[in-house]
């Protein structure tokens, strides 16, 4: 970008300067750290000049914003079209509680749904079932059968608001679920809009909530990409995640490479099941994290679209511009939130999201304060909406496409990070691709190696962490945090019973059976779960006859 | 002939984050003390049998899903019933002040809270943990 | 010789009790005296249990495979001991064991004992204490002790020491992995496993193996060394490499090579027990600070160290003969 004699000029005085007024102060006054390394292993430097971008092409690489590579954006308007959906993770104890979350933040002006289920949910076991004693409605809502749904989303018009759904493993059953409830409302599945994560791969990796072993996960993963390029083409089949790779302890470069190899893995095997990529590869989205480093995170997002567009065009092929794009989600990182001094947390995810709009984000979830003790209060929650809203409206960030981009810094990072990324996931093609690298524990190993030098560095004071190894101050116990109703294991318990009594168990039985049948074969599955959801077959007893015919998952975990 | 602490670190329930409880486990190895990790998706049963089996000197309960105040005191319940009340049972994650205090009166001696360091088990468990 | 010094395990190992037992293997591995002491009483119970051992490289599968192994065992009806070794940290002696985890659910079944144990330094890959805690559950009256190692190393070559049939599993795709393995590797193995055999390349490296163990002499007694392929996470070949391990030990039985080798074992352990309690014995002539004077004696060439162990040795030929003859 830079002529070779404004770069030589550029290099003499930077020499000067060194050897001059720098040296000077350095002789006097020490830098604070001896080395200046970010989570991805990049050495920053105290300043950064057009000769670190020497090699790269505005066009080649930067490009403009909804053109490839990407690398400035997804949409020629960006912002200044539409802003990101800001959709805050809600859901506890019942259907009903939650109902009423999501209406007050809808009300709040929050512009999508997102969905959190409880652990029994996301793993395919009922309300009832042994396991999920003490569990249910705690992390999430409790979703039994598609009752439960329809009382989830009543009120609220599915062909107006777009909803993510945070479940994995039995996202056909939760996916056909919504489906019935749109049925039910009259709305036509071409106006479905939303998400199912969907993404099996770093459930083994990072996020424990599998169900069955890989290769019927890619079955399922596979059938539904299938289903939704016909029948609800507007449906986000897959958030391919990076965003729980980070909290388990891996750098950014980690995370891109890990997420974008899982990727890889989705698309190879939706291609080997026969799809077209330009079938489906539209439809695939990413959820990233937004963590500590402003620059590093910022410079991640863009590398991470550059990458994958590339990967999309040169590696397998697609055609259409939309195979190429990268679109995510956001969510500010969990796993930086402190219990000590919790209203520090509120700036903390003020910067985060920050990034992840200066980033480029398409929709995002901040965290509120209180979320390293409890799920939020609706206070808590209002605040962690009000900081999207404010950076929005407030900021002026949003006003202008990829502000960052040209700056020395960013532009070197991204280049690195996209490198550092690229390195990685070679060394994960040379495995054999992902399923074979998580097999062999090379992922999990990397992030626990990770997450054991960020301890260290936590407890020997080299990284600062405000409000716990440093500044910190005598508090008492924080009050009015959100509990969890411990009744509601008895109220899901009890509704499963009426459930029970008042269906067709004859049809119920008819469509379980059907399944099963079919899991044996290679049909798609996605009809013959819509089938017994509608007949209210649970969830459980969905993926009690898919444990049959698939097995289930042994971890091997690797320490 | 210097007695190794041996440990048990267990994700008892649904929660599938072992960041911490894999983080816990390396530091206890790196104290020097052998550490038995049971992984995920445990039942108190399956807890408390290779607590036995192993004859540990303590068990380390990890819990980031709020079943906390169910799944830990059940656990100290079953190593009673089976005779082992004199295994130290202690816990970290997700747990609220609030609870502790319950926690404490339920048997389990010590709860880790998030933002705890390493160290401050290490030491715990060689004061508390002497068979 | 344990007379009034019972331990409180003593009468619950006796009766079953599976606390006790686990505290006895404790005892191998922190007082050895003590689980000698007890050991020496139990003699009339040890001999009666089938001990296997499962060695072979990382990423074969081990874990998988041995769980497999004991569940097809366990529907069999036989009781079961499973003792899962993993490796030291050479700097902290701490360990993380995690072994366990990668079973299939049997520890909730009373006929099983599953126990995690580390190396503890022991080059070999086996502590000493491994060998007693096999002896424990043998006199615990277990039926049949799965011992899986860690599998690098000489702890190939070690589990010779203890099993009655050893398993090597090999896995195809991990590089020149026939090649690789070590010499001693095709003598020690009863039975090869080729793991993970639904990967490309099972068949090729079930051929390397056969044709390898062709060349090879056939040490005791015609037992043809068998390669079968399994597929640990779904079962398959499971039910055949039990058939086949129990059909080894029929055959050691009959044809006298069990006896054999545990004759041989037990030429070993004498040796390893006394050599150790030897060097304990002559350690006591010297303290540390004697040694490091003896090393800095070595070091600036006053001496050698083959005059230090022999002035060591007169000393102790002396007072032992001093003891012995009452003076």
């Amino acid at each position: 970008m830079y002529k070779d004699e404004a770069l030589e000029r550029v290099r003499q005085e930077r020499e000067k300067w060194e050897q001059g007024g720098l040296k000077k102060v350095l002789s006097r006054f020490p830098e604070q750290k001896e080395s200046y390394e970010n989570s991805s292993g990049v050495d920053v430097k105290r300043v950064y000049t057009p000769e670190d971008i020497a090699g790269t092409d505005y066009v080649e690489d930067l490009g403009f914003p909804g053109e490839y590579p990407y690398t400035r954006g997804v949409q020629p308007t960006m912002y200044r079209g539409r802003f990101w959906t800001m959709r805050e993770y809600a859901g506890f104890a019942t259907a009903e509680e939650s109902n009423k979350r999501y209406k007050y933040l809808l009300e709040q002006g929050q512009t999508g749904l997102s969905v959190a289920f409880d652990l029994p949910t996301q793993i395919g076991y009922d309300s009832d079932h042994s396991l999920s004693k003490g569990e249910v409605g705690k992390v999430g809502v409790a979703i039994d059968s598609l009752a439960d749904m329809e009382i989830l989303l009543d009120g609220i018009p599915l062909d107006k608001v777009s909803t993510s759904m945070t479940i994995n493993a039995p996202a056909s059953v939760l996916l056909a679920m919504y489906i019935g409830v749109a049925e039910k409302q009259g709305v036509p599945l071409s106006k479905l809009s939303g998400t199912i994560q969907n993404d099996i791969l770093k459930e083994y990796v990072a996020r424990g909530t599998y169900i069955f072993p890989p290769a019927p996960s890619m079955r399922l993963i596979t059938n539904i990409f299938e289903y939704c390029s016909k029948e609800v083409p507007d449906w986000n089949t897959i958030s391919i995640s990076g965003y729980h790779i980070r909290e388990a302890g891996s750098s950014a470069a980690q995370e891109v490479a890990f997420t974008l190899s899982d990727g890889i893995a989705y698309v190879q095997a939706a291609i080997d099941a026969g799809l077209n990529v330009d079938n489906f590869a539209p439809r695939l989205s990413f959820f990233f994290n937004s963590h500590l480093d402003f620059f590093e995170e910022i410079a991640k997002f863009r590398a991470a679209r550059r990458l994958w567009a590339r990967i999309m065009k040169d590696r397998f092929g697609a055609k259409k511009d939309k195979s190429w794009m990268l679109r995510f989600h956001t969510q500010t990182g969990g796993s930086t939130l402190t219990a000590q001094q919790p209203d520090n947390n509120i700036v903390r995810v003020a910067l985060q999201a920050m990034a992840a709009v200066l980033g480029g984000t398409q929709s995002l979830h901040t965290n509120s304060r209180d979320e390293a003790l409890a799920l939020p209060t609706e206070d808590s929650v209002r605040i962690a909406l009000r900081t999207q809203q404010i950076i929005a409206y407030e900021s002026g960030a949003t006003e202008t496409i990829d502000p960052m981009a040209g700056s020395y810094y960013v532009e070197s990072l991204t280049n690195a990070i996209e490198e550092k990324a690229m390195a990685y996931i070679q060394q994960i093609d040379e495995m054999g691709g992902a399923v074979k690298a998580i097999e062999q524990g090379y992922m999990q190993r990397e992030i626990q190696d990770s997450a054991y030098r960020y301890q260290k560095a936590v407890e020997e004071g080299r990284q600062v962490v405000v409000g716990v190894n440093q500044f910190q101050i005598a508090e008492p116990a924080p009050e009015g945090l959100l509990r969890v109703d411990p009744s509601v294991g008895e109220q899901q318990v009890k509704k499963l019973q009426e459930l029970k009594a008042r269906r067709d168990n004859v049809a119920v039985q008819t469509a379980l059976d059907e399944l099963t049948a079919a899991a044996q074969g290679d049909d798609n599955l996605m009809p013959y779960i819509l089938k017994a959801v509608k007949a209210y077959a649970t969830l459980g007893e969905i993926c009690d006859r898919l444990r049959g015919v698939f097995g289930e998952y042994i971890a091997q975990d690797m320490l | 002939m210097e007695k190794k602490l041996r440990i048990l670190i267990a994700k008892p329930g649904l929660d599938g984050h072992d960041r911490g409880a894999k983080v816990i486990a390396r530091a206890l190895r790196d104290a020097g003390m052998e550490v038995i990790y049971t992984g995920l998706r445990q039942t108190p049963e399956q807890i408390v049998n290779a607590a036995l089996q192993e004859d540990v000197d303590a068990v380390g309960l990890s819990c980031l899903s709020g079943a906390h105040n169910h799944l830990f005191p059940k656990v100290v319940e079953l190593l009673k019933e089976r005779g082992a009340a004199d295994i130290l049972v202690f816990g970290g994650g997700v747990i609220p002040d609030d609870d502790i205090p319950g926690l404490k009166v339920a048997g389990i001696r010590e709860i880790f809270t998030p933002g705890t360091s390493t160290e401050s088990v290490i030491e715990f468990l060689r004061s508390n943990a002497q068979q | 010789m344990l007379n009034n010094n019972r331990p409180a395990w003593w009468e619950g190992f006796l009766a079953g009790d599976m606390r006790s037992l686990a505290r006895a293997i404790s005892a191998a591995e922190d007082q050895p005296a003590l689980a000698h002491a007890a050991l020496a009483e139990l003699g009339g119970r040890l001999g009666r249990a089938h001990v296997v051992g499962i060695t072979g490289p990382p990423g074969a599968g081990k874990s998988t495979l041995t769980g497999r192994l004991a569940q097809e065992l366990l529907s069999r009806g036989f009781s079961l001991g499973l003792i899962l070794v993993d490796p030291s940290s050479p700097f902290t002696g701490g360990a993380i064991l995690g072994d366990r985890l990668r079973l299939p659910d049997i520890s909730g079944d009373p006929r099983v004992f599953v126990r995690s144990m580390s190396s503890r330094g022991s080059m070999g890959g086996l502590s000493r204490a491994t060998g007693d805690a096999i002896k424990l559950l043998d006199a615990f009256g277990k039926d049949v002790i799965l011992v899986e190692t860690v599998g690098t190393g000489q702890a190939e070559t070690d589990i010779v020491s203890v099993a009655d049939s050893v398993v090597v599993v090999a896995v195809p795709g991990l590089g020149d992995d026939i090649q690789a393995m070590k010499a001693g590797i095709l003598e020690i193995a009863d039975l090869f496993i080729v793991n993970k055999a639904d990967r490309d390349g099972a068949d090729k490296t079930e051929r390397e193996l056969r044709s390898m163990l062709r060349l090879q002499e056939q040490a005791q007694g015609e037992w043809d060394v068998p390669v079968l392929k399994t597929v640990a996470t779904s079962g398959q070949g499971i039910q055949e490499a039990v058939d086949t391990l129990r059909a080894h030990y029929d055959h050691s039985e009959k044809s006298g090579g069990l006896r054999e080798r545990r004759r041989n074992r037990i030429r070993m352990e004498i040796n390893d027990l006394l050599g150790a309690r030897m060097l304990r014995e002559l350690r006591q002539q010297m303290t540390a600070a004697d040694l490091a004077a003896a090393a800095d004696r070595v070091i600036v060439g006053e001496i050698t160290v083959y005059q230090v162990v022999d002035q060591l040795w007169s000393l102790f030929a002396n007072s032992a003969v001093f003891i012995l003859r009452g003076v």
